[in-house]
């Protein structure tokens, strides 16, 4: 078990890094930060200094071409998180540094190019233009640009026909549904064609199946542009779904960041138990989080993937506990993995000590 | 003697006061109390008088009637008033040519170019013929009882006053929806201008300039109807969803390009309710203008009034009536114009 004991997955060179970022709301933060670094709390300091903590000594690095998930409960900070990515808010302490520059330093014309041209933002409630077309909200980015509409046509066309809106450029925002609404709002992050995509609880106004649509869109143009996302989710299933680095927010504060994978079979806090304690584990689980690495040897079953999950593996053996499986990775094998070892990745926590 | 003389005698101020007696030109109280002959000294107690600036004086000379009150005001004020004149008259001097033009366009060109002009101007506002034959019949009905011309005067100094409004008053709530300070300050002064009787500003207008000059009128009117559009101004821009303006700062719009593509065109719904309010504004304030020589209907109307003529002024009230129809209609099927391009919102 201890040898799957990895966090984030290595590669992708680290694009956006926050250090010791606080953030506090209220009438004097500044001289509230004593405080809240001798390690007074949310409650507290609300409670005794009338001030809110809203982010508390935040340190997240965002990888290239990863989907990095924050995940916490309303109220936990994770959009005043976003917020200070691309400076929306001014921190009180602490610094993001943007391929190693600070951008807390940068002048308003700086921020607005780094807003322009290297981070697009989709909002959860949408957040489109009323009275521009499809179109003209799509190519948002450009026209802000500069770029004259016959410039811009084509890019924008391109992108509301990459997300599945064709044809719909002459209609007005209230004219489409919520799905399609934010279909839009994600050809408009897209045609910015910037390299990080922030997106603020982007399917969480959704119905469920259309929510299941927009997730596996997103994953459909991950695989093929590979951009940085920053994704912001309230929902479990989502985080797991989406991430490749997933942190986890509470009051404020960072409990636990790593391989979603990883979190699921060690959580650190009882707030995250509660959290992975309703999850479907045999679905979520992949074989290569509960496999035993190392050259397999002896007889097997048969073999399987590493980026199986569990619940497939479990039809394979049709109920069996006794199998045995060869798991393969790009056709070569990286370990064994035995039915018990499944049944007890299944129960949450673990006796391991 | 007065029923306040025990009280400078007490307070040893007798001397002063008679110090101060230079035989002043009586009241009209002092002279009533004359002519009533005697003293009032067997005064009871029911008939004290409230200590008034009158009253006071009466006791002791030293302390000024309260007619020098309004004396000193008025002296004050027209002190002042060359000074103010250098600084206003040339300001405002344009509103007058505005005016002078507007009256003498509208009322000089045939009623068969006018007509029509003000038809065509419907139609691009409001592309309703509903609302196109409504005006029309508005406006045959008033040149049909030969009240076309007051009618077009009506109407020019309300053209140039609402446009004057809108050009002043949008910029002012522009400016008040980015800034709470001018917000609290300039919200008292629309308060004020709201509440005053229309009567009341005519006053200082009256010294400052010669009831001659069309600004007088004009001046008087654009105050009192510029209210609704600065306030809806600033209040429509004050109201676009936050959402959409952190979505224009997110795609690092300038304050520029957020102000003229976003908040603006966000807040156009409730500009424009502004703007008819502003236009009814002006139409109720032209008809009071014309205490103060303002042409049109107002004057037929006062004319009813100053002569018993009931059958004038039932005309020209009737004719402003159906005009406030026309300018109300016209107006409001613009809004709804803009309200539909962007329906639920
Ligand atoms: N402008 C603000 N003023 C005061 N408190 C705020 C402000 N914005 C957010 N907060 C507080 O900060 C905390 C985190 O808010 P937020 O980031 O919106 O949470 P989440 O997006 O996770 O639901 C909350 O307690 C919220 O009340
Ligand atoms: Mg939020």
């Amino acid at each position: 078990m201890e040898n799957n004991n990895k966090t984030a997955d290595p590669s992708g060179e680290i694009k956006v890094s926050i250090r010791h970022l606080y953030k506090i709301f209220g009438e004097n933060p500044q001289a509230m930060m004593d405080d809240v670094k001798a390690g007074m709390g949310k409650s507290e300091l609300l409670e005794t200094k009338g001030h809110v903590l809203g982010l508390n000594d935040i340190n997240v690095d965002i990888r290239s071409g990863k989907i990095t998930v924050i995940m916490g409960l309303s109220g936990s900070g994770k959009s005043t998180l976003i917020r200070h990515l691309n400076r929306l808010i001014e921190p009180t302490a602490g610094e993001v540094l943007f391929d190693g520059e600070d951008i807390l330093g940068w002048n308003e014309a700086k921020l607005r190019d780094l807003r322009r041209k290297h981070m697009s933002m989709v909002f959860q409630k949408f957040a489109l233009l009323p009275h521009r077309t499809v179109l003209e909200n799509a190519a948002m980015a450009l026209d802000t640009r500069g770029i004259a509409r016959k410039q811009y046509e084509a890019e924008a066309n391109k992108w509301l026909d990459r997300v599945g809106l064709g044809g719909y450029g002459e209609q007005y925002p209230h004219q489409l549904s919520g799905g399609m609404q934010q279909r839009v709002g994600i050809a408009r992050a897209l045609a910015s064609n910037s390299e990080i995509m922030l997106m603020d609880e982007a399917f969480s106004a959704l119905d469920p199946l259309i929510r299941t649509d927009m997730q596996n869109l997103l994953l459909e143009l991950q695989n093929e542009l590979h951009k940085t996302v920053v994704f912001i989710t309230h929902d479990l299933d989502e985080a797991l779904k989406l991430a490749d680095h997933l942190v986890i927010l509470k009051d404020g504060r960072v409990v636990q960041q790593g391989e979603p994978q990883y979190i699921l079979l060690h959580p650190n806090d009882p707030y995250i138990e509660d959290f992975v304690a309703d999850i479907n584990r045999a679905r979520v689980l992949r074989v290569r989080s509960v496999m035993t690495k190392g050259e397999p040897s002896g007889n097997f079953s048969g073999d399987i993937d590493h980026d199986d999950n569990l619940e497939s593996v479990i039809g394979a053996a049709e109920g069996s506990l006794d199998k045995r499986y060869r798991v393969m990775r790009d056709g070569k094998p990286v370990g064994t993995l035995e039915m018990p070892e499944i049944m007890r990745a299944l129960v949450p926590r673990i006796q391991e000590e | 003697m007065a029923t306040y003389d025990g009280l400078f005698d007490t307070l040893g101020l007798r001397a002063w006061c008679d110090k101060g007696a230079d035989n002043a030109p009586m009241s009209m109280a002092d002279l009533l109390a004359k002519a009533k002959g005697g003293s009032d000294a067997g005064s009871s107690l029911w008939d004290t008088p409230f200590p008034s600036l009158d009253a006071l004086h009466n006791a002791c000379q030293a302390i000024p009637q309260s007619r020098a009150l309004t004396r000193g005001l008025e002296a004050g004020f027209l002190d002042i008033r060359d000074a103010l004149r250098v600084v206003i008259d040339p300001l405002t001097q344009p509103l007058s040519w505005a005016l002078n033009d507007m009256l003498w366009v509208m009322t000089q060109t045939p009623w068969w170019i006018i007509m029509p002009a003000l038809l065509v101007i419907t139609w691009f506002v409001t592309r309703s013929w509903r609302i196109i034959g409504l005006v029309a019949v508005i406006l045959a009905l008033l040149a049909f009882v030969d009240h076309y011309n007051a009618a077009m005067e009506t109407l020019a100094i309300i053209f140039v006053c609402a446009f004057v409004c809108v050009i002043i008053g949008v910029p002012i709530g522009i400016a008040m929806s980015r800034s709470d300070r001018l917000q609290r300050t300039v919200i008292p002064i629309l308060d004020m201008l709201q509440t005053l009787p229309p009567f009341v500003y005519l006053i200082p207008l009256i010294f400052l300039f010669s009831v001659t000059e069309p600004k007088l009128y004009g001046i008087a009117i654009i105050l009192y109807a510029i209210v609704p559009v600065v306030r809806l101004t600033d209040l429509g821009i004050r109201l676009v969803d936050r959402d959409v303006i952190e979505a224009a700062d997110a795609f690092g719009m300038t304050s520029r390009q957020k102000l003229f593509g976003v908040q603006i065109p966000l807040a156009l719904p409730n500009i424009m309710a502004g703007v008819n309010q502003t236009i009814m504004m002006s139409l109720a304030m032209v008809v009071i203008a014309s205490l103060v020589s303002a042409p049109g209907l107002g004057v037929l109307v006062l004319r009813g009034i100053r002569n018993l003529e009931l059958g004038v002024g039932l005309i020209a009230g009737f004719g402003i009536v159906v005009l406030a129809i026309a300018l109300d209609r016209v107006t409001k099927a613009s809004l709804a114009r803009i309200d539909a391009s962007q329906a639920s919102r």
